[in-house]
């Protein structure tokens, strides 16, 4: 059995020491075993998710019957760059975008213009000021009820247990009614900024509002990220105070901007090394990114699949969904879009203003009805 | 969290469960559920080394009822916790009764207790077992004397959170909880826990590795059959082998929620409340809201064809 373990690590399966040790448990339990009984066994205490059944089929079948000699499939890696035929086209042919109505344009005071004006367009100096408000934003904390129930004048529910406590000091009579509501903590926010080729009309506005966040926020509760042709943690540069600074620092450790896109392999990374590990669990997750992808869109679907599975609330922040008649066409965004709770616009400073509103809302709400993973 | 190894047990004494998982599928399929090899052995083996069992798979494959045939079987009692998010220890634990705390604090005043025997000694009766509301987890940890074990259910523990799971962990891993005012609570034999989820989150590894997994398949079509003659016996075989053909059909279609064992049986059972005999289009039609349950869903299949949905179904149940 010990063998079967270690098959199953070789198969990227990751085996506890525990599972091994209860895996051999449950062979003793079993007694004088048939070959079913020793695969059901294993299966019961080695693997802990459906996906991984195929890979303890093959390890079953190469340690107990000696059949087959399997090889992990060879995996893409992440900073490879390959060149797809099929793929979406040139990273850098990004859809016209469309401009205001210039009707409404004047109807509107110069600053209304400006907070609707499109980041991916407008010039040099707009895009200053624009950036200087981005930076200026609050964005809201998400909360989660807690286990905790804390006193609170004007709670939902009467504590009880202190009104009797108190009641004993009044000879029994209960005077004060006590009141207790569950007490709240702040969820995570988590931000996966995409810096690929297609999105750097608006990749540095994206930045600076995940800077806003990390500000308004406090380090330790947001958590930002780089995706492009790797995954970049830039959470640490971004708590710098000064916004420039702060985008300085972070792009000295983006070593991917305006490359090509790996979304699936960037945001499959993600999830592996930060996000089923906790980070994620139960966190608000914004994308941040066109759904522009050179590599395979399923490996974009399974990646963000999982990911909604460990978030509480998934938000996918598209600049391009402002123009008008935008589909969601691009082969990534299609096959990410199932995953997604919430799928914003992110062009202009208003939709910016309406996203960090829309983060402070989604805390205690129930979770969103989802679809179950077929 | 710290994971120690839990004390060993001594193994059940051998009357109590079967002596392979044939024979548990025998007693299990005695009581009317009808498990593939691969679910009884996994419910032989958590009953054997006494370990959780973490059920998963789509809604409507028959995870719940595990829990509840296990209970019928056995002849324990069923303590069922439905997990929803927001669930806190008090709602799994226990709770104190504080009506009754308040109605007794007034009766002590009326009778002079509290100036007689001062007020810490009636303050200590307040927390007596008899205001103790015990919820799910602690009533299964209570269970003293001769009968059997309860069956723990812990139902949908994918909507529940973070914090929930960890508190879950605890329990399964020492089998006591303690309460402040009462000290703790092992237990004399640890309950039957099934734990289901319906996967719309994943749980915790740590969890998992505590429990015995297993991914519950909907039934292959001659079990998905057998199923419904058991739980609807007024029908015939034919109608059975019907809509068994037709839910697997209708699974094919992609919907946004496929019909499970437990919508084919309600199905069925609507027909027989109908005196069908046969499935055709316009029966089909009629009945479809007993097997999907969003219009989506029906909208969906209708525009597939009820008539096509007939003609795949027949040469399916044939």
């Amino acid at each position: 059995m010990a063998a079967l373990a270690h098959a199953l690590r070789r198969h990227d399966v990751a085996v506890a020491v525990r599972s091994a040790v209860a895996c051999a448990e449950a062979v003793a339990a079993l007694g004088a075993a048939t070959r079913a009984d020793l695969y059901w066994a294993g299966r019961a205490t080695l693997v802990h998710r459906p996906e991984d059944i195929a890979a303890y089929d093959a390890a079953f079948a190469a340690v107990v019957d000696e059949a087959v000699t399997w090889s992990a499939p060879s995996r893409p890696s992440p900073t490879a760059l390959l060149v797809d035929a099929a793929a979406d086209g040139d990273d850098d042919a990004v859809p016209d975008q469309a401009h205001d109505d210039p009707a409404a344009v004047l109807r509107q005071s110069a600053h209304e213009a400006l907070r609707h004006a499109d980041l991916g367009t407008c010039s040099v100096e707009e895009r200053a000021e624009l950036h200087r408000a981005i930076a200026r934003l609050r964005v809201g904390v998400a909360t989660r009820r807690s286990r905790r129930r804390r006193p609170a004048r004007g709670g939902d529910e009467l504590d009880l247990g202190a009104t009797v406590t108190a009641a004993l000091a009044t000879g029994g009579e209960p005077l004060v009614l006590h009141r207790r509501a569950p007490s709240v903590r702040p969820r995570r926010l988590v931000l996966l900024v995409d810096v690929s080729g297609s999105m750097e009309p608006y990749a540095r506005a994206l930045l600076r509002f995940a800077h806003a966040a990390v500000a308004s926020r406090g380090a330790g509760r947001v958590e930002a990220f780089t995706l492009g042709t790797r995954l970049t943690r830039i959470t640490r540069a971004l708590t710098t105070r000064d916004p420039d600074l702060a985008l300085e620092r972070a792009a000295g450790e983006v070593a991917d901007w305006s490359g090509g896109t790996r979304l699936g392999d960037a945001l499959a990374l993600f999830v592996d090394r930060w996000g089923a590990r906790g980070l994620a669990r139960g966190a608000v997750v914004v994308v941040l990114s066109d759904g522009w992808d050179r590599g395979d869109p399923e490996a974009v679907a399974e990646a963000m699949a999982r990911l909604h599975r460990v978030a509480h609330h998934v938000v996918w922040v598209n600049p391009l969904k402002a123009a008008p008649g935008y589909e969601p066409l691009a082969r990534g965004m299609a096959a990410a879009l199932p995953h997604v709770d919430t799928f914003v616009t992110g062009h202009s400073l208003a939709s910016l203003e309406d996203l960090a509103a829309l983060l402070a809302t989604l805390g205690t709400a129930d979770r969103p009805a989802r679809r179950s993973a077929a | 969290m710290a994971e120690a190894a839990p004390e060993p047990l001594a193994p059940l004494p051998a009357g109590d469960v079967p002596d392979d998982p044939a024979g548990l599928r025998a007693a299990l399929a005695d009581h009317g559920y009808l498990a593939d090899e691969g679910l009884a052995t996994v419910v032989y083996l958590a009953l054997r080394l006494r370990r959780p069992l973490l059920l998963e798979g789509e809604a409507g494959v028959g995870k719940t009822e595990v829990a509840k045939v296990l209970a019928r079987w056995q002849g324990s009692r069923l303590l069922r916790l439905q997990c929803f998010e927001g669930i806190d220890a008090a709602q799994a634990l226990y709770q104190w009764d504080h009506a009754r705390q308040l109605l007794h604090l007034r009766a002590a005043e009326a009778a002079g207790d509290l100036a007689g025997r001062g007020t810490a000694a009636v303050e200590d009766e307040l927390h007596d077992e008899r205001f103790l509301v015990r919820r799910p987890v602690l009533e299964a940890l209570g269970h003293r004397g001769a009968g059997p074990p309860p069956v723990l259910l812990i139902d949908e523990v994918d909507r529940a959170d973070d914090e929930f799971e960890a508190l879950l962990l605890e329990v399964l891993s020492d089998w006591s909880v303690t309460v402040p005012e009462l000290g703790t609570v092992t237990a004399e034999v640890p309950p039957v826990v099934v734990i289901t989820s319906n996967r719309t989150r994943d749980v915790h590894d740590a969890l998992k590795r505590r429990c015995l997994y297993h991914w519950v398949e909907h039934p292959d079509f001659d079990r998905e059959v057998a199923v419904i003659r058991l739980r609807v016996p007024e029908v015939d075989d034919v109608l059975a082998r019907e809509v068994a053909a037709a839910t697997a059909v209708l699974r094919d279609l992609g919907l946004y929620k496929p019909p499970g064992v437990a919508e084919s049986i309600d199905w069925t059972a609507a027909l027989a409340a109908l005196g069908t005999r046969r499935l055709d289009a316009a029966t089909v039609d009629a009945t479809l809201g007993a097997v999907l349950k969003y219009r989506e869903d029906a909208e969906r299949t209708r525009t597939f064809g009820l008539d096509g949905l007939v003609d795949a179904l027949r040469s399916r149940a044939s």
